[in-house]
């Protein structure tokens, strides 16, 4: 899937992956799309509930060899 | 203003004792509508961490001044950086060491009483979740029975009090937490027991436990006696301890009963589960005090934070032990269940010992709370 832009949040736990998520998709123009890579297995529930809560849209996720992958597209 | 570390041991004592505090979970939504802290005089609020990052100024007013408040998270980074906001706010917070991975875990140890011969009953209250487990000890030598994972508990509170383990059991193989009876039993040379019944599919070695086998701990002093008592699994099997304690395991707790479809049989098993509750049990002294595996609600702790109660109060109180008509019974227990534990497939393959995963994987195995009764 196609990205306007690739966070590498792996290695890092909660709370910084969704920190570094939110700052990065400020940075992003509406209808964008933010790729993020993480390793914090709690990261996939809040950026769900995230992603929800700031209008954004988590346009698919996946998991390989522990790291977890998002596309989001900013809202 | 400053922030303040607080232990899993520190909020059971304040669980135990009624005291009120203030919770502000910054979990997500599901988290802590799924699994939280449970007090009789807390209370609650969950905003999620991340709804949080740009300040604390939005909710300062639902945060109180006059009361203790504790900040809780998954592992503890989000409640910390939750807490330093609001202490730079100006407040005295205080956050949850390991978060609820911590709570989890916590096993707070609990003297039920002592036995005839000078040994004593040990009840592990894993507050977090719900789970009871015993040690008994007499005269230098311990039994461990429905043991927790977190092994290390058990063997440091024996060597603490120079007791010796020789025996291991579990009352019937677990569906919600995962068992540290075989490594316990490995590291201590212990013999591990387990109801053959429950173990048709387990692929290591252990010692069946038969209906009427007696095992003593220490100097012939306390005797273990098997009851089989079939329901939760086809193997359940209950303890009478020192001719006073029956450890009930999963099939009767103090406010419920056991439920009996956690290994696929509901239909199969809700008969045996009446014969065991209706017939069995009935057939016990009333002045047994009943040792459950599990808690459900708080309410269930006495004062001093045990769970026990006697038989004959339980027949008299216990809404499950006090349904007449068969029928009625059938659907209360097949027709009333709550949604399985997580995980529970994967817990049952681990305890038979099919799959072997990591540290971190039993931990999330486990998250949760327990789901093995029905009201």
């Amino acid at each position: 899937m196609n990205s306007d832009k690739v966070l590498d949040a792996k290695g890092l736990a909660c709370p910084m992956p969704i920190v570094k998520t939110k700052k990065a998709i400020n940075e992003l123009q509406s209808g964008e799309v933010l790729e993020v890579h993480a390793t914090d297995k709690g990261a996939k529930a809040d950026l769900i509930a995230w992603s929800k809560s700031g209008g954004h849209e988590l346009l698919q996720s996946t998991e390989e060899n522990g790291v977890l992958q998002f596309w989001i597209k900013k809202g | 203003m400053s922030v303040i570390m607080m232990t899993a041991k520190e909020v059971t004592q304040r669980v135990f004792d009624k005291k009120e505090l203030f919770i502000l979970d910054v979990r997500n939504e599901d988290a802590f509508q799924d699994w939280k802290i449970e007090g009789q005089n807390f209370e609650y609020l969950n905003i999620p961490y991340f709804d949080l990052l740009d300040g604390v100024e939005d909710i300062l007013h639902q945060i109180p001044i006059n009361q203790e408040v504790l900040v809780v998270c998954a592992k503890e980074g989000s409640s910390i950086m939750v807490a330093e906001m609001l202490s730079d706010a100006g407040r005295d917070v205080s956050y949850l060491q390991g978060g609820m991975k911590a709570w989890s875990e916590y096993l707070e140890p609990v003297k039920v009483g002592d036995l005839k011969d000078g040994g004593a009953i040990y009840q592990f209250v894993r507050i977090g979740k719900g789970c009871l487990s015993y040690m008994v000890v007499s005269n230098g030598e311990a039994a461990i029975i429905d043991s927790t994972r977190m092994a290390d508990v058990y063997t440091a509170f024996a060597d603490g009090i120079g007791a010796k383990i020789t025996n291991v059991f579990d009352t019937h193989l677990h569906a919600d937490h995962i068992s540290g009876g075989r490594t316990i039993a490995a590291r201590t040379n212990a013999t591990y027991w387990l109801p053959p019944k429950d173990a048709t599919e387990v692929i290591f070695e252990y010692q069946p436990l038969e209906d009427g086998n007696s095992v003593t701990i220490g100097n012939t002093t306390i005797n273990i006696e098997a009851l089989y008592s079939p329901g939760h699994t086809i193997g359940s099997t209950s303890f009478v301890v020192d001719e006073k304690y029956l450890l009930s395991g999963d099939i009767l707790f103090i406010d419920s009963i056991g439920r009996p479809d956690l290994a696929g049989l509901a239909e199969d098993w809700v008969g045996d589960l009446r014969e065991t509750l209706y017939k069995r049990y009935r057939e016990l002294s009333e002045e047994l005090i009943v040792l459950p595996a599990h808690f459900m609600i708080i309410e269930e702790l006495n004062d001093d934070g045990s769970v026990a109660k006697k038989l004959g109060t339980l027949f008299a109180e216990n809404h499950g032990l006090n349904i007449t008509d068969e029928e009625e019974f059938r659907n209360m227990v097949t027709g009333n269940l709550p949604p399985q534990p997580n995980a529970y497939q994967e817990i049952r393959e681990t305890n038979m010992g099919k799959i072997t995963p990591d540290e971190e994987q039993r931990r999330e195995m486990e998250i949760g709370p327990n789901r093995c009764a029905v009201r």
